[in-house]
């Protein structure tokens, strides 16, 4: 198998616009110390795949921070490794603004590589996945193109795939944002196909001015490609709201699920060589997840805390998710409340949010 | 021009640390885990990269495997470069004489090729079984404003400590008169802390002479520095006063680890201006279960947790299951302490399982001693390891 990765760090940045404001949907904060990219890159890896194209569109300072030569991921190579697309527009280009266009943009790198294949993966969801097999179902089924679905419970959202598959997993009916509800098979972002069938397809939607990958592309292939439907079984965690993203952070706290993403140890991100977390004689600690560099002297409890968080005395988190750097003074109270970065609470403060509206405070807040 | 280094460190990291018993049946003293998520040597190479000390040979010899994997290219401490970085120096075989390093001066001194390729002015020598932070930068700079030929840092220490170490004697302006290598009677409690900056050139035509001395044992503190002292060789002290701890045996291991806790710790790793580098684990944040309780204890990435804990330090990926104790004890990375076992004031080797039921040790007190458990072994269901017992055998416990 020869694969090369391609992710899409910055499709869609609206579903979360609080947090994607200052930075791109690749490096909003999940999980207490990764960035939602850190899952499409480690999988890639895991998966034998060396070269990782990243795209990027506009605030993607906090991704390159993040991701920076790729060495975290063993992708510091001197053949291939992780190359980060910036948009390429010249004066008479503007930005991208779907899919398409985005792969236009990038057509010399997919033409420069030699890898047979293209995974290509979104950063709006997470989910452990052997991207091997997706390959050997694509070769098995000598598919066009491997559309990888989840089976889950539809929640709206503001774009989505969803499908049916015959016995043979063809694709025989694609609907594009389909008015329908409960089960359903929806697509997952991921999508596996030949490099130069792609680059075909690039170039035939440049000649023929078609602009989205989902509406001119694949709901207009169902019968004149073999487009297939590859079942990803395990947990996927998609997140198309604030109230999702919420809700896929506290899903952390599920022993089953941490062991599913993390019980091998291989999901990788960027350290930062903060002092291990320090619970002093006052902390009270329940059912929470604590990342590095904490000071914990106050109570805490079914929540979420990023590196170098300090709950001082008194203080009281619950439901909460808590991110980097935050201080939360004496006496505050946290409810359903999710902070960005360097957020600072002061002392005895008392915030409340609800289960499907958490109260996002944005970063650098003092509260 | 040729390409040069102003200083350039030299870590010695080949001891065995007999006195750490099972702790360092197959690994080198520097290697053992310290302080949650670090390992001894951290210390010294954090404090050179943080010094502005870019090239640092990192001498091993006993058990040198694990070390010199965590090591590696000195990634994780910035020390990876093109001209300079760390280097892991073994003793080799050479076309003239092989041998292993004999002595402190002569491992130095089996290097020379090495040190001379940077072609330094000032040579660092350090020892990798010290937990302290200190800017060398500062002794440097006092070293060659005192024009010396070897500064040495020294720390004051209780007078009934003070034969373990080397004693300086020592004019108001700091100038050594007189060196005793660990005297019976000591003169003065100015201890050497085995931290040694040398004028290169100084340093080579000792270590020369030292060599083809047959009557030498090939040591800094036995040989070489009372030959320059001898000699009438200008040697000044660097008088240290911060926490500064060699951890060289089972108590003052525990000790170090507990003087990291508390709200003022004794020895604060989470100081930013001075950050301690390791290479981290590849782990999840750390899990406190419903049913946890804990206090004053440090926790590392990985670490599951639904018991007690109380005074303790964790090292990464350690589980501590529901209704098991852990007091007063340091527990490395991966180790799992069962339901209902209990762990007092022990030092726990990576990878043990303790099994349900079992006791390990005693609670903390007069006379008491630290219980020590060696790497990768069980502790069986109700077994019972005594207070002060070092144990690198599996216990077999109840069927």
């Amino acid at each position: 198998m020869s694969a090369v990765g391609v992710i899409f760090s910055n499709i869609h940045d609206e579903n979360i616009p609080e947090l994607s404001r200052l930075r791109s949907m690749g490096s909003i904060p999940f999980g207490g110390r990764y960035r939602l990219i850190d899952f499409a890159l480690s999988n890639m890896v895991n998966s034998g795949i060396t070269t990782v194209g990243v795209i990027t569109k506009n605030n993607y300072q906090s991704l390159m921070d993040h991701i920076g030569s790729g060495k975290e991921w063993d992708l510091a190579r001197k053949d291939g490794g992780l190359m980060v697309l910036p948009p390429y527009n010249d004066e008479y280009e503007s930005l991208y603004h779907t899919r398409l266009d985005a792969l236009k943009g990038i057509i010399g790198f997919l033409n420069r590589r030699t890898e047979e294949y293209v995974v290509m993966s979104d950063c709006d969801g997470i989910c452990k996945i052997d991207f091997g097999k997706v390959i050997a179902f694509h070769e098995e089924k000598q598919a066009d193109i491997t559309l990888v679905y989840h089976n889950e419970e539809l929640v709206k959202s503001p774009y989505y795939i969803t499908f049916d598959t015959n016995d043979a997993g063809r694709i025989t009916d694609l609907q594009i944002n389909a008015n329908i509800t409960g089960k359903a098979n929806v697509y997952i972002n991921i999508m596996v196909l030949n490099r130069q069938f792609l680059i075909n397809i690039i170039n035939n939607a440049i000649t023929r001015g078609a602009n989205s990958f989902g509406r001119d592309i694949l709901a207009k292939s169902v019968d004149s490609m073999k487009l297939c439907g590859y079942e990803f079984k395990g947990y996927y965690a998609g997140m198309d709201s604030m109230a999702q993203y919420y809700k896929r952070n506290l899903e952390m706290l599920d022993s089953s699920i941490r062991d599913e993403l993390f019980g091998a140890r291989d999901i990788y991100t960027k350290v930062k060589d903060s002092a291990p977390s320090k619970y002093t004689e006052t902390a009270e600690v329940k059912n929470s997840l604590i990342s590095d560099g904490c000071v914990i002297e106050g109570t805490v409890e079914n929540s979420i805390l990023f590196r170098g968080v300090k709950i001082e005395k008194g203080a009281v988190v619950r439901n909460s998710i808590v991110m980097q750097d935050n201080v939360i003074g004496k006496g505050a109270q946290l409810n359903a409340v999710i902070t960005d970065k360097n957020v600072v609470v002061r002392d005895r403060r008392v915030l409340s949010g609800t289960e499907d509206f958490p109260f996002f405070i944005p970063k650098g807040s003092m509260v | 021009m040729q390409r040069k280094k102003q200083c350039i460190a030299m870590l010695l990291a080949g001891g065995q640390g007999s006195r750490l018993y099972a702790l360092t049946n197959t690994i080198a003293k520097p290697a053992v885990p310290f302080g949650s998520k670090y390992r001894i040597i951290d210390f010294p190479l954090s404090n050179c990269i943080n010094s502005g000390i870019d090239t640092v040979g990192v001498l091993t010899q006993y058990e040198p495997l694990e070390l010199n994997e965590y090591i590696g290219n000195g990634q994780p401490w910035d020390l990876d470069r093109s001209f300079g970085g760390a280097h892991i120096l073994q003793p080799y075989q050479g076309k003239k004489r092989t041998s292993w390093y004999e002595g402190t001066a002569n491992a130095i001194y089996q290097n020379m090729h090495f040190m001379k390729k940077y072609n330094p002015d000032y040579v660092l020598i350090l020892s990798g079984d010290h937990i302290y932070k200190m800017d060398y930068a500062a002794m440097l700079k006092a070293h060659i404003e005192t024009n010396a030929s070897c500064t040495i840092a020294a720390l004051n220490v209780p007078l009934k400590e003070a034969s373990r170490f080397g004693i300086l004697n020592v004019k108001e302006d700091g100038q050594i008169y007189r060196f005793d290598e660990k005297p019976m009677v000591p003169k003065s409690t100015l201890a050497s802390l085995g931290i040694y900056i040398f004028t290169a050139s100084k340093l080579f035509e000792y270590l020369e002479a030292d060599d083809k001395n047959p009557n030498s044992s090939k040591d800094f503190g036995k040989d070489v520095l009372p030959a320059m002292l001898d000699a009438g060789e200008k040697m000044m002290s660097y008088e240290f006063s911060g926490y500064w701890k060699d951890v060289g045996t089972i108590s003052s291991l525990h000790e170090a680890n507990m003087d990291l806790l508390g709200e003022t710790p004794n020895f604060d790793v989470s100081d930013s201006n001075w950050k301690i580098h390791s290479r981290n684990p590849l782990a999840p944040p750390e899990y406190l279960g419903p049913d946890s309780s804990i206090s004053n204890s440090m926790i590392a990435l990985g670490c599951e947790v639904n018991g007690t804990l109380i005074n303790s330090v964790l090292s990464s990926n350690v589980k501590v299951e529901k209704g098991a104790v852990v007091r007063d004890s340091v527990i490395m990375s991966g180790t799992v302490i069962k339901a209902g076992a209990e762990v007092n004031y022990a030092i726990v080797d990576e990878d043990v399982v303790i099994e349900n039921g079992a006791k390990v040790g005693a609670p903390k007190g007069e006379n008491v001693g630290i219980a020590v458990l060696g790497k990768t072994i069980t502790i069986g269901k109700n077994a019972t390891v005594k207070a002060g017992e070092i144990v690198d055998k599996s216990i077999e416990g109840e069927v």
